[in-house]
Parts: structure tokens; C-alpha cells; sequence
């Protein structure tokens, strides 16, 4: 067990937006609410899911609905609180610990406000190992985990109590409720044994946030190369270097779709990388060439202080350097690559892990 | 009878005043010395641009100033108004409270009286929950005598102001019509700790504003001038005296602004990079059909997290006074510390001690100020290449700001301009226009009227064409009402938010229009 202060969370709260990979909602709504949590409760207790008893139950802690709508009405702290009290409730038993649901932005930092409102400790892990759109894409469904029972809460006090057949009529259900209830709403979600998590979860996402966070700002303090950190840390690599000349948005279903184009500069001058996404980065290419693809990890970097580029946030003329980081090995599966991959979001292109698209690219 | 107007600009380093005639020929032009309470270098340059013209005092009709004082008060954290911050947001948003993030030294001043009550809006414009009348009157009541500059700042006020308004009438019911009232409406979009930070920072500058358009219209009469005053905000339109009172922190950034309608109308483009070069900074802005490119992100302002508009501006820690060291090795550094307006002092071509950008120019014979000789005796192998340093420092900066790699027109002007060369990377043409020294005071003094109407519509009952043009005609009324010439208002915004789970496909839509002084 270690305590998380208001500098960890900074860190965290870089490696999110990192991981997020130019998706997940902007960290920044998150961290001052975990910021705010640590002043009135004091620091958060970060534990090892080795330290969970047997049998305890932990429950992920997450928002739903539109990152535009929580920036304006924040929540009030109230609701996460509900949701858990309600599922406790309904389950007849006690919530030993929380976590997030993603390891990408601001869902990775709600759940440590709550933790520090609550005294529960979190569990160093998530379901993604990054950022994804959608309910059911999470590690968890991967084994046949049940989002059910979950609750949605609101801040006027509603909360919805929702048992499903199965994790996509979870997603249907909690969409249509979240407009009702204002368009942004908090979830107790994924109730899980400590078993389960051990499992299912991706281990130790938290600290590598961090992680990353540190290695950012220390490079900035010793004049070192923040990418060249963040590769090394991440196992990761560089795929692409220059400045964006092109972008082309539409929102659609709810979905910022788009792309953009990076014109080449140093070795890759003359080049040109296409950035495919959906909220998040999920296809880099280089004329008929894939460089990276989901569910691997494409993050786009500013070029100077390796601070992560949202796609919202993408704008002419930026520096950026963009790095293909490998996904974790759960979704790599079959059953992984039909949640995530390429084909799932629309793409036409087969999945190939980054690593041997960098290979053939050294040959 | 001719008409003249007058446009001061207030920079870093220097004050510039320019007078024009109705045909915005450059009657007269003067440059002072930025004093440290800004008000002192408006009036010298005043006294002096009027005095050198030699125009009839009576002629002069309009007086455009735009001015760093409300910046300055916020930097400075000096002659801030008391304020008290309502938020109407519970029981949404308690889980971040007002002034968070916020530099504790400014946060002790403008986070004294900070209250959350119940009420605001969701996205689609249904109440979340209803005002609390008896709250905010008691509210209004413990501050009475405490303050007197109060923020209003509503969830989702920019789909519905309904929260705001009301709220805005019980403090004047219970505190009285005297005290001023910033509503977030009026100032930010959505994102509300950004906008509720912005409303407060502006209802702390009322005073400020306040006495800087006292002082400049007394200062106005004292020199026998009795023209209507405007203020310049940052989209470079002007603002009437009233309105500048009410909403300030318009003003900020005015400056950039004012170069860059300066430098368009001197170069007669609409769609160019304005390199804007002063005493401490470069400033690159973009121009785009006429008006300058605004910012997307959150901006700063003296450690404040806002997101008001914002011209998108590249500001270059390269000036005309800019200090160069040169190290033992042969090797140099480039500022960015600068002397400002010191450099007549302290350059070495003025017989100082510092060497500064300027100087390497006038060693290299690219300008022919100051005592060349002065400066004879430093190294030219040397100097080129802090040139060329200087060169590439600007190239960098303009292709950073450029919408594709496509070579575009660069307009040099500031008083530093003749720090560079006429050919630079990346641009087709190199625009040095004529009076480019005060190019921000003519950006000032030929700044346009402009008027905005926000309104929801049902676009059903009209359709969207026939809504947009009743909207637009709204705005052209009142646009002549703050004294613009009808025949040549044109539309700079239009901006559509539909309204979503209501009737009639209800839609807001906000509007504005621009136009020239009658």
C-alpha cells in the first residue's frame, strides 16, 4: 500500500492523457476533483490487488456521457458516492476497494476522488490499459464478466439500478438514461471479486501512470528528450515526426470521426502520415503502409514538451511526434480483436501488433 | 468640415498615438515611453500626436483607446474591485469549488465571498433544479457594504442565461443598482470553471476600467478635445464607454489585435501573417478575411485559467531591445531578457552598454540608427550569424502559426520591424507598409463598431435561412443603434447551437456584425 498526494496525482493525471491516446476526455475536470478530494480527506491508498482479501468485492468507478457536458456541469461528488451505496444495497454486500475502469483520461482520475471521499482504497489496475469508447470494452467483458449489476447516479439524486443480458444492452440502456439524466452521469459498474480482477484486469496501470507523468516532468527539469523517456519507459515507438497540415472533422452518432495529416520534418521529410480517429487515435498510416493500428496504442505528442495532442485539441501547423505503444496481450485475442480491432471501428485493415510493422519496416 | 479621429495603443514597451482624417490618411503620429502606471504615457502621447497635427481641436470627433490597464491590474494583483462570486450550479458541481487552480496571492483578493446556490441549466436547456430566491436574497443581503462587484456564473448560461438574469435582478433589488454585475453569459463559453474564473476576473477590473475611461476623457477635455470615446476589445471592434465598464476583460489582448487590423488596412490584405515587432516581444497573429484569427484553447491570464476569446497569438521572446550575451567559447545566447524602452540608454550604438538586437543591425549596416561606429568594433563573422539566428528564430515562429505549408504574405510592422530581412522562408512577400511604427494605433483608430444579438429561435417556424436573416437584421439594429454605418455592416460570426429535446427544433443562434463608424 502507498499513499497518493497532490503530486502523484499530477503525474497520474499526465499519464493519462498520454494513454488516453488523444481521447477519453480531457484528465484536467478529473484531477481537480481528485485534487480537491485529497484537501477535505487527506491522500488516497493505492494497493496492490494482492492486498485485496479473498472474496472482497471491488467496483469500478466511472462517468458516462458527453466529456463537454462534465466540463460544464461538474459533478458534485455525490454521485459516485450514491451509485456505490446503492449497489451495496442491491448486492447485499460490502465495496472493499475501487478502480478505474480505463487508463485513459479523465476516467482514470475519478475514481481517485471518490476513493479519498469514501477512505476506500484503490486497486492499482484497469480494463483497458488506455482509453476506449464504449461499455463493453473492457478486459473484463473479454471473460464473460458482466457489467450487470450496475448503477447509473445522477447529481439531483436519481440513480438507476440496471441488470442486463449482456454488456452491449448495458451500453444501449445507460446511453439513452445518461440524456435524460442531464448527459452526464456516474457509474458503479463491473462489480468484481478480487479473483476476477486479478484475472481480468490489466495490473498496475495506475503506477505506469504515473510513471509516465514523472518521466515528463523530470526530463523537462534535466533538458532530456521526454519522448525518448517515454518510449523506453512504455516499450514504445517513435512511427512519425513533423507538423500537422491537414485536418478534417465531422461528429457523428456522437463520435468526433475524423483525420489529419502530418507532413513529414528531419528523417521523415518529404513524407506524409495520415491520423484515422474516433474520439481516440486508432489507425496511423504512411501512404498504403499501416504504421500502427488499434488496438494498439497511437498517442500524438507535442513535439517539444512530449504533453499528449487530443484529437479535439489537433490544430495546424503543431509539432508532433507519434508514437505507437503496444496493447496489452488480452487484446490481442481473437475475442479482443473483435471488441477493438480495426475492423469493429470501420477500418479496412488487417491487425498487425506495431512491433512487427516496425520490424518489417527496419528490413 | 473634415473629421479627425485619434487611436492610442498601448504596448510593453512603448505608447503610440496616431491622428486620422476621415480618408484614414496618417495626419500625425508620436511614440512615448510606457509609463509604470500606463495612464501617464497615454497622456504625453495624447499631448504630443494633438500638438504635432496641428488640427483643429474641435474637429477631432473620435477617440479610440486601446489600453493594457486592465491586464496590468490583473498581473500586478493592484486596484482590483471587491468582488463576491455567485455560482448557480448546486447540487451539480460542488465537487470543484470556485477559484481552484487559481495563484493563491490573487485568490486572497478576488476569493473572499465565494457562493454556490442551488439552480442552472442542462445541456438541452431543461432546469436542473429551481432557484433558491430566499437563498440569494439572504446572500445578497450579508454583503452589502462588503463589496461592490459581484460574478454570476450559471451552469450552462450559455444554452440558457434564464438563472443568470434572474439572480442579476434580486442583487440589484437587494444590494441596489449601483453595484456592478458580470454575468458568464455574456463572457466565456461553455466550460465552467474556465468562464466562472474569467466573470470573476472581470467583475474585479469594473474600477479599473471605470477610471481609465474617466482619466482618458478628462485627459481628452484638458487638451480641449470633446470627442466619443471608444475602447478597443479584442476581436478589434471597438466598445462604447458603458459597455467597456460592464465587460472589461474585453479588453485584454487588444494590443496584437490592434496591430494586426493595422497592419491589414496599411497593406490593404485581408489574409496574411502579422509580425507585430516591439521593444521585448514579436508578436505573430493571423489575419483572416480582415479580422484576426482567434484562439481555441484555454488561455491564460496572470495565472488564470479563462476561455474567453482570445486572438491566437505566437508572442516571441524577440524584441528590439533584446539583450544578447556572448559567451567565451564564441558562442551566444538570444534574450529573451530585454532593456525596453531603455535601449536609447543602454544599446551600445547609443553609447551604452548592453548589446541588443538593434545594435547587431546597425552594426551590420541593415538600419541606420544610432552610431554605427559605436558598434565597429565587434566581430561581423560573428554578427552574421547572430543575424542569422535572429532570422531563423522569426522563420520557425511564422511557419508554427501558418494554416498549410503553402508559402503566405507576411506584413512586418512595430517599431522593431527593422530587425529583419525582407525575404523570409516560408512567405511569398515581405509587406513593409508605410507608418508600420505605429501600426497598432491605426489598427485602434480604424477599428469598427460591431453589435452581437444572441436569441433562441424555433427554426421551424421560419426556416434556418429566413431565421438567420431576422437574426442578422436584429443585429444590423443594434449595430446602428452603437453608431455604425448601415450600408457597409458585414457579418464576422454566426454561430448555431441546436437545442436538443425541445419543440421546434429551437435553436441558438448568436450573431454578429461589424461595420464602420457613421
Amino acid at each position: 500500500m502507498r499513499l497518493l498526494g497532490k503530486e502523484e496525482i499530477e503525474n497520474i493525471a499526465i499519464g493519462a492523457a498520454l494513454l488516453g491516446t488523444g481521447g477519453g476526455g480531457d484528465p484536467y475536470i478529473g484531477k481537480l476533483m481528485a485534487l480537491q478530494a485529497i484537501e477535505e480527506h487527506g491522500p488516497i491508498k493505492l494497493i496492490s490487488i494482492d492486498e485485496v482479501p479473498d472474496g472482497a468485492l471491488i467496483v469500478p468507478s466511472a462517468m458516462m456521457g458527453a466529456p463537454t457536458v462534465m466540463v460544464e456541469k461538474i459533478p458534485n461528488g455525490e454521485e459516485a458516492e450514491d451509485a456505490f451505496k446503492a449497489l451495496e444495497d442491491y448486492m447485499g454486500q460490502e465495496i472493499y476497494a475501487t478502480m478505474p475502469i480505463e487508463a485513459g483520461g479523465v476516467n482514470s482520475l475519478l475514481p481517485l476522488a471518490l476513493a479519498a471521499k469514501l477512505g476506500l482504497p484503490v486497486v492499482d489496475a484497469d480494463g483497458m490499459g488506455r482509453a476506449f469508447p464504449e461499455l463493453q470494452m473492457v478486459t473484463f467483458y473479454l471473460d464473460g464478466i458482466s457489467a450487470s449489476p450496475m448503477v447509473l447516479a445522477d447529481e439531483k439524486g436519481n440513480n438507476i439500478v440496471m441488470n442486463t443480458i449482456n454488456n452491449k444492452w448495458a451500453e444501449r440502456i445507460a446511453r439513452s438514461a445518461t440524456i435524460d439524466m442531464g448527459g452526464s452521469v456516474m457509474l458503479a459498474i463491473y462489480p468484481m471479486t478480487k479473483e476476477q480482477v486479478k484475472e481480468s484486469a490489466i495490473l498496475n496501470s495506475l503506477t505506469l501512470e504515473e510513471q509516465i507523468g514523472a518521466v515528463v516532468r523530470k526530463a523537462k527539469e534535466n533538458e532530456a528528450n521526454p519522448i525518448d523517456e517515454v518510449l523506453t519507459l512504455l516499450g514504445g515507438f517513435e512511427l512519425f515526426k513533423g507538423k500537422i497540415s491537414d485536418i478534417d472533422r465531422v461528429t457523428k452518432d456522437g463520435f468526433a470521426r475524423g483525420q489529419a495529416k502530418v507532413q513529414g520534418v528531419d528523417a521523415y521529410s518529404d513524407q506524409e502520415c495520415t491520423l484515422h480517429f474516433q474520439n481516440e487515435h486508432l489507425l496511423a498510416t504512411k501512404g498504403q503502409e499501416t504504421l500502427c493500428v488499434t488496438p494498439d496504442l497511437i498517442a500524438v505528442l507535442d513535439t517539444d514538451t512530449a504533453l499528449p495532442i487530443t484529437t479535439e485539441g489537433i490544430r495546424y501547423g503543431a509539432r508532433c511526434t507519434v508514437i505507437g505503444i503496444p496493447a496489452h496481450e488480452k487484446w490481442r485475442t481473437i475475442k479482443g480483436l473483435e471488441t477493438v480491432g480495426p475492423q469493429y471501428f470501420g477500418y479496412d485493415v488487417p491487425y498487425v501488433e506495431v512491433e512487427k510493422l516496425q520490424e518489417k519496416k527496419v528490413l | 468640415m473634415e473629421i479627425y479621429r485619434i487611436g492610442i495603443d498601448v504596448g510593453g514597451t512603448h505608447t503610440d498615438a496616431v491622428i486620422l482624417d476621415e480618408s484614414y490618411n496618417v495626419i500625425a503620429e508620436a511614440k512615448e515611453a510606457t509609463s509604470a502606471d500606463t495612464s501617464t504615457g497615454i497622456f504625453n502621447a495624447l499631448k504630443r500626436v494633438i500638438a504635432t497635427s496641428g488640427v483643429d481641436k474641435s474637429q477631432i470627433k473620435y477617440a479610440m483607446l486601446g489600453t493594457t490597464h486592465c491586464t496590468n491590474a490583473i498581473v500586478e494583483r493592484k486596484r482590483l474591485n471587491k468582488v463576491a462570486s455567485i455560482r448557480i450550479g448546486a447540487p451539480a458541481t460542488l465537487a470543484i469549488k470556485p477559484l481552484i487552480g487559481v495563484p493563491d496571492d490573487l485568490k486572497k483578493i478576488i476569493g473572499q465571498h465565494v457562493h454556490i446556490v442551488e439552480g442552472g441549466h442542462e445541456f438541452d436547456g431543461r432546469e436542473i433544479t429551481q432557484l433558491n430566491e430566499e437563498e440569494i436574497r439572504q446572500i445578497c443581503r450579508s454583503l452589502i457594504g462588503k463589496v461592490d462587484s459581484m460574478a454570476v456564473v450559471s451552469v450552462f448560461s450559455p444554452i440558457s442565461k434564464v438563472h443568470e438574469e434572474r439572480v442579476s435582478e434580486i442583487i440589484r433589488e437587494e444590494m441596489g443598482s449601483d453595484i456592478a454585475i458580470s454575468q458568464s453569459a455574456e463572457i466565456g463559453n461553455v466550460g465552467l470553471i474556465e468562464r466562472e474564473n474569467a466573470t470573476i476576473l472581470n467583475a474585479a477590473i469594473v474600477n479599473v476600467a471605470k477610471i481609465t475611461a474617466q482619466s482618458f476623457i478628462e485627459a481628452l477635455k484638458n487638451e480641449g478635445v470633446e470627442a466619443t470615446v471608444f475602447f478597443g476589445q479584442n476581436d478589434g471592434t471597438l466598445m462604447s464607454v458603458e459597455y467597456t465598464m460592464k465587460y472589461p476583460i474585453l479588453t485584454i489582448a487588444c494590443g496584437p489585435t490592434n496591430s494586426i487590423r493595422g497592419a491589414s488596412y496599411l497593406s490593404s490584405k485581408k489574409d496574411a501573417l502579422v509580425v507585430d515587432v516591439g521593444g521585448t516581444t514579436t508578436d505573430i497573429g493571423v489575419l483572416s478575411s480582415g479580422f484576426p484569427r482567434q484562439s481555441s484553447l484555454a488561455v491564460d491570464v496572470g495565472g488564470v485559467r479563462t476561455n474567453f476569446r482570445m486572438p491566437d497569438i505566437l508572442s516571441l521572446g524577440l524584441g528590439g531591445g533584446t539583450i544578447i550575451t556572448l559567451h567565451d567559447d564564441g558562442a551566444f545566447s538570444i534574450g529573451p531578457e530585454s532593456v525596453g524602452h531603455n535601449l536609447y540608454k543602454e544599446g551600445l550604438a547609443f553609447g551604452g552598454n548592453t548589446l541588443t538586437t538593434t545594435d547587431v543591425v546597425i552594426a551590420l549596416g541593415k538600419a541606420s540608427i544610432g552610431n554605427r561606429e559605436l558598434v565597429a568594433h565587434l566581430d561581423r563573422a560573428l554578427l552574421e550569424k547572430i543575424y542569422a539566428r535572429m532570422t531563423f528564430m522569426l522563420e520557425e515562429s511564422i511557419d508554427k502559426m501558418k494554416i498549410s505549408a503553402d508559402d503566405v504574405a507576411v506584413v512586418l510592422v512595430g517599431g522593431g520591424s527593422i530587425l529583419f530581412p525582407t525575404h523570409l522562408k516560408g512567405a511569398n512577400e515581405v509587406v513593409k507598409p508605410e507608418n508600420y511604427g505605429v501600426a497598432n494605433a491605426i489598427g485602434s483608430a480604424i477599428s469598427q463598431v460591431s453589435a452581437q444579438v444572441e436569441k433562441i429561435f424555433k427554426m421551424d417556424d421560419l426556416g434556418r435561412e429566413r431565421t438567420l436573416e431576422r437574426a442578422k437584421s436584429m443585429a444590423y439594429e443594434e449595430a446602428v443603434k452603437a453608431g455604425a454605418n448601415r450600408d457597409n455592416l458585414t457579418v464576422v460570426d454566426i454561430q448555431e447551437v441546436p437545442l436538443a429535446y425541445l419543440a421546434g427544433n429551437a435553436t441558438k443562434v448568436r450573431i454578429k456584425v461589424a461595420g464602420d463608424l457613421a
